[in-house]
């Protein structure tokens, strides 16, 4: 079983050279401790950076500097700001070529949910929304099972929508899985993880092959 | 010559605020937010007011001091979810909220200060954001018509600038506020560093004069950080 690192080690082979790459917050920011040395790829963040670089060293933090998820960053050499109509330009123009970000719950026909619980939880979409309209390329990165251990992978989402039919692959802390067809199609496992194990937690149709590899990290 | 929209300091530039206004506040959590105007808007005590700004500050900072003082009537954000107090009002009804995707808020205040009635975008199709709007199919994707905002004031807030208004943002304090001086009817530019016209390379101008309406040198900004994240001294990068 992966951890959150795990799931971003995982994560982080799915980036190829040359990628520009959103990464949502959470899960989603570790996969950029995770690229491959020597890989040119740049992150862009949704408030108007792309080539966000790692956290500033201790005492050099700038208050006008910060990621989507408002946390202090750097910039790297050769990155460039831009107001917040150009940042979704390139996010709905499809000029991003992977979108990292995480789910309360996913579906197997694609749909996923992850911006309210009805009641309990408001804090809106931000820039989900944008996100998973237009990518081509969207990864989930989230547990397999919430906290009461129900399993997040449904055969239609329960909670509010964030878009419909746009995932195409979940990395989980017990697979990898692509959904197609209306289907998970179980890829991957994790280390020391049983194809049993992974049935048991998914509560949507999930097909098998015979034989599924285990994760290389 | 150059047009001057030099005003003395916050309390003439934001004359003529009134009750019930919509209201444009540039600013992308508590970065590049007009934090002297906000503190003005609380001292004038203005009621009722709609608030078109992506976050709605934090508890006691930003918006959350017009909030704190029941002043909003209306939010129209993309991400709330650093405010008990807004939380508070939301859920007791005492606050109307419109949250709406970042990409289409953003857009939709382009398109208010470009002259742009209304456009399609893919973002929301399928969720509560499309409930009563048009779908129409383009390239075979379904997309929903989302309308431009305007605002009776814009606030935004700047590096520098100079007396003919032309703005310069710094980092990613740029944010909403590009989009939202050009949405507003009138709109106030609060400024860390006002420079004589001419000092500006027009090369570099990011906000040009002509969608500022009055601008002001700022003061005591405080640039509040809302997430600290640090890593120690040579640490890898």
């Amino acid at each position: 079983m992966l951890d959150k690192n795990g799931i971003a080690t995982r994560i982080a082979q799915e980036v190829r050279d040359g990628w520009y790459v959103n990464l949502g917050i959470g899960i989603p920011t570790l996969v950029a401790n995770h690229i491959q040395k020597g890989m040119e790829v740049e992150f862009q963040s949704e408030n108007g950076i792309l080539g966000m670089g790692p956290f500033p060293i201790e005492g050099s933090e700038d208050a006008d500097l910060i990621n989507a998820g408002k946390q202090t960053i750097t910039a790297m050499p050769g990155a460039v700001y831009f107001d917040s109509a150009t940042s979704f330009a390139m996010i709905r123009g499809c000029h991003v070529q992977l979108t990292v970000l995480g789910a309360m719950e996913v579906s197997a026909n694609g749909d996923i949910a992850n911006w309210k619980i009805p009641g309990k939880m408001v804090k809106g979409m931000g820039g989900a929304m944008d996100l998973v309209a237009s990518a081509d390329n969207i990864v989930v990165a989230m547990m397999h099972t919430n906290r009461a251990g129900e399993s997040k992978l449904l055969p239609t989402c329960s909670l509010p929508l964030t878009g419909v039919g746009c995932v195409k692959r979940v990395v989980t802390n017990l697979a990898v899985l692509d959904i197609k067809d209306g289907a998970f199609h179980l890829v991957e496992r994790a280390p020391g993880v049983s194809v049993q194990e992974i049935i048991d937690a998914t509560a949507g149709e999930l097909i098998a092959p015979s034989d599924v590899p285990e994760m290389t990290l | 010559m150059s047009i001057s929209k030099l005003v003395s300091g916050v309390e003439e530039a934001c004359s003529g605020v009134e009750d019930g206004m919509t209201l444009m506040l540039g600013g992308f959590g508590l970065c590049g937010i007009p934090e002297n105007c906000i503190e003005q808007l609380v001292k004038l005590g203005v009621k009722d007011v709609t608030c078109i700004s992506n976050n709605a500050g934090v508890d006691g900072f930003g918006l959350g001091k017009l909030l704190s003082g029941h002043q909003i009537h209306k939010m129209i954000s993309s991400y709330v979810g650093e405010n008990d107090e807004f939380e508070r009002q939301m859920l007791s009804g005492e606050l109307e909220v419109d949250l709406i995707p970042q990409g289409s808020l953003a857009e939709r205040c382009r398109a208010g200060g470009a002259g742009i009635p209304a456009f399609y975008t893919p973002a929301g199709y399928g969720t509560e954001v499309a409930e009563g709007k048009e779908v129409r199919e383009f390239n075979g994707k379904p997309h929903i018509l989302e309308s431009a905002l305007t605002a009776d004031f814009a606030f935004v807030k700047a590096w520098k600038g100079d007396a003919a208004g032309n703005l310069i943002f710094k980092a990613t304090a740029r944010n909403f506020n590009p989009m939202m001086a050009m949405a507003g009817k009138i709109t106030i530019a609060e400024v860390e560093e006002l420079v004589p016209v001419g000092e500006l390379d027009p090369n570099e101008i990011h906000t040009p004069g002509i969608f500022v309406q009055r601008i002001f040198q700022g003061h005591s900004f405080e640039r509040r950080i809302e997430q600290r994240t640090v890593r120690p001294l040579n640490s890898p990068s």
